[in-house]
């Protein structure tokens, strides 16, 4: 193994690796910045598995996750803690990844999959299988996974015009976004009462009664998408340049779109079947992850590191401020993601300004 | 016994479209088309817009899929090479490429390693050379470290140009590369194609300047309506009909005093 001192200059905060058959890049900046979110994900996570409106200490809470703690206590921290705090740090993560890869797709700030209807379209197939009555621990998932699907399909026809453009997908999935909050909302009106209840608070995005069961659909399809993903990260960034720029590179975009694209909304979707539309940390986080990494290009593995620390420290917060009652986390995120969107408009606008 | 017929030595070529057919949607632009790009040229397509010489040069990047007909690399249809093997044998400079937000000029050009690059294999020492040699065959050493979107237009160009060169392809397809620059810059561009074809590669560019088209090419294709009309070395299609054939202007040509190359001069309007 050697380092050129000169090839350092190449990519700042990178340097080249060659060990035997293998040789690359070690962007050691991103790894750093992945590597203190991370600490700060576990941290924040941590301080969620021993607060609550039980009192358990940290001693007591550790017992309980080694099995050496009284049934009540041990009930409260694996059945109703625990799955709740890996789900805040799987799905943060799942979501900055589906941001990340829609971002990078449309090579626009704006292009996250809650802002183009994937979440909402997640969440009227999960009202659809509701309003059917099919019950079961798959039953949601699997509408979510098909109404995701399904409406990332139908934005991405609606948009193809010789090829899509990352501006007609956005503003056709505003639109369809639109069209499905509004059919969401009828859906809700059409449930019996108890099961509008249980939607209405699930609809805000809440993370307040996720079980085990919820945590391993999750955790599956995550184990399979974020291989598949980061297998795709380079043809991704490539693709930034443009489309014919991409192709001249031996790039198969079609290939690579669908497989970005359908990983996902995978993604979002499993998240959204168990806690709702969890708004804006696919919107933010990578786009803070990549002011972090001063890297050039869409970095997916520091975005799902700063996603999860973002949902997790919004659990916190929506724990925090009105308990016992837990307030849904999709309204913190909300609070934080709508400040933050305010601030985009207003930054692209001025770029926009200052450019042309 | 001697044959008084003199054998025809077929212009050697690599890159060929055969009897293609292509456009967008309903509309088709080019129409049973045959073009052999000559090896070792500086071919330069011209034509008035919306001839279809950037939609035949697109044909020949893989990046239109003609409707009929083939282009053919040493033979064999592209559409049957695999991506990165053909994005070894024919690079392409695009109209419009993207500079990600704050990239620098060295890790654009080296993004033009991917096509030699695996899995395993992502930065080896011949990619930090080609990138080296790209940089400064381009003149672009000294802003290796620069952000590009600080960069002006030619510097610029000749960045995306760079990237092209790390491809260390022996064809390299060029999309208008002069559009959008200043003359210096336009000829800074040119003499740089010249250059690297002498060092022998083949070049094959869409123009818009019909003199820079014949100033600097050995090879031009002029285009009309999706045909072509004539080709072959400037001197020969430098001509005043040519001009008035393909794009309906009269003119006068008269020798280049620098080069010695014909020198198309529209004529003033009779009034």
């Amino acid at each position: 193994m050697s380092v050129p001192t000169t090839a350092a200059l190449f990519r700042p905060g990178t340097r080249p690796v060659r060990v035997r058959g293998f040789s690359g890049w070690l962007n050691t900046r991103a790894v750093l910045v992945t590597l203190g979110l991370l600490i700060a994900a576990a941290v924040v996570a941590w301080w969620n598995m021993v607060s609550g409106s039980a009192s358990i200490t940290a001693a007591e809470t550790l017992d309980a996750l080694l099995g050496q703690a009284d049934e009540g206590t041990t009930r409260v921290v694996r059945q109703w803690r625990a799955p709740r705090v890996v789900f805040t740090l799987l799905g943060g993560a799942a979501l900055a990844l589906a941001g990340a890869v829609f971002q990078s797709q449309t090579r626009n700030p704006l292009g996250s999959p809650d802002i183009i209807g994937f979440s909402t379209g997640a969440y009227t197939g999960a009202l659809l299988v509701a309003a059917a009555g099919a019950t079961g621990m798959w039953a949601t998932p699997v509408g979510a996974i098909l109404g995701g699907l399904g409406t990332g399909t139908l934005v991405y026809l609606l948009a193809w015009k010789r090829g899509v453009s990352g501006l007609r997908i956005i503003l056709v999935g505003i639109g369809v976004s639109i069209f499905l909050g509004s059919f969401n909302t009828y859906l809700v009106t059409m449930l019996d009462l108890e099961a509008a209840m249980a939607v209405a608070t699930w609809g805000a995005g809440s993370v307040n009664d996720i079980t085990w069961a919820h945590v391993l659909p999750l955790l599956a399809i995550t184990v399979i998408c974020l291989p598949v993903m980061l297998g795709h990260a380079q043809d991704m960034r490539l693709m930034e340049m443009g489309d014919d720029a991409a192709a001249g590179l031996g790039i198969r975009l079609e290939r690579v779109r669908l497989v970005q694209f359908t990983a996902g909304i995978l993604l979002v979707a499993v998240v959204t079947a168990a806690a709702g539309p969890i708004a804006f940390i696919a919107l933010v986080a990578p786009q803070l992850a990549l002011r972090l990494t001063a890297a050039p290009s869409v970095q997916l593995l520091p975005a799902a590191a700063m996603g999860a620390v973002l949902l997790t420290i919004s659990d916190a917060v929506a724990r925090a401020s009105a308990m016992p009652v837990n307030l849904p986390v999709g309204v913190i995120t909300l609070i934080l993601g709508g400040a933050y969107l305010v601030w985009l408009l207003i930054s692209l606008g001025q770029k926009k300004g200052t450019s042309s | 016994m001697t044959t008084t017929a003199t054998p025809v030595t077929p212009v050697e070529h690599r890159l060929a479209a055969e009897n293609i057919t292509a456009g967008y949607d309903q509309r088709t632009v080019l129409r049973e088309l045959d073009l052999h790009i000559p090896e070792g040229s500086f071919t330069v397509i011209i034509g008035p817009n919306a001839c279809g010489k950037s939609t035949l040069l697109r044909s020949l990047a893989r990046l239109i899929r003609p409707a009929s007909g083939q282009v053919l690399l040493d033979g064999a249809a592209i559409t049957t090479l695999p991506t990165k093997q053909l994005a070894r044998t024919v690079g392409l400079l695009p109209q419009t490429s993207v500079a990600p937000e704050g990239i620098t000029v060295a890790d654009l050009v080296s993004r033009g390693r991917h096509p030699h690059q695996s899995l395993l294999k992502r930065w080896g020492r011949e990619d930090e050379a080609a990138v080296r040699e790209a940089l400064e065959v381009t003149g672009t050493t000294e802003l290796a470290t620069r952000a590009v979107d600080e960069l002006s237009g030619g510097q610029r160009q000749r960045t995306w140009i760079a990237m092209a060169l790390a491809q260390q392809t022996p064809i390299l397809l060029l999309d208008e590369p002069t559009t959008y620059l200043d003359i210096a810059h336009q000829i800074e561009v040119l003499e740089l194609c010249t250059q690297l074809q002498r060092e022998g590669r083949t070049l094959v560019a869409v123009l818009h300047d019909l003199n820079q088209a014949l100033r600097y090419a050995t090879h031009v294709v002029a285009m009309r309506d999706g045909e072509i009309i004539a080709q072959g070395a400037p001197e020969t299609t430098g001509t005043a009909g040519l001009v008035e054939d393909v794009f309906g202007v009269a003119a006068r040509v008269i020798q280049d005093p620098e080069t010695g190359r014909p020198l198309v001069i529209p004529k003033a309007s009779p009034k």
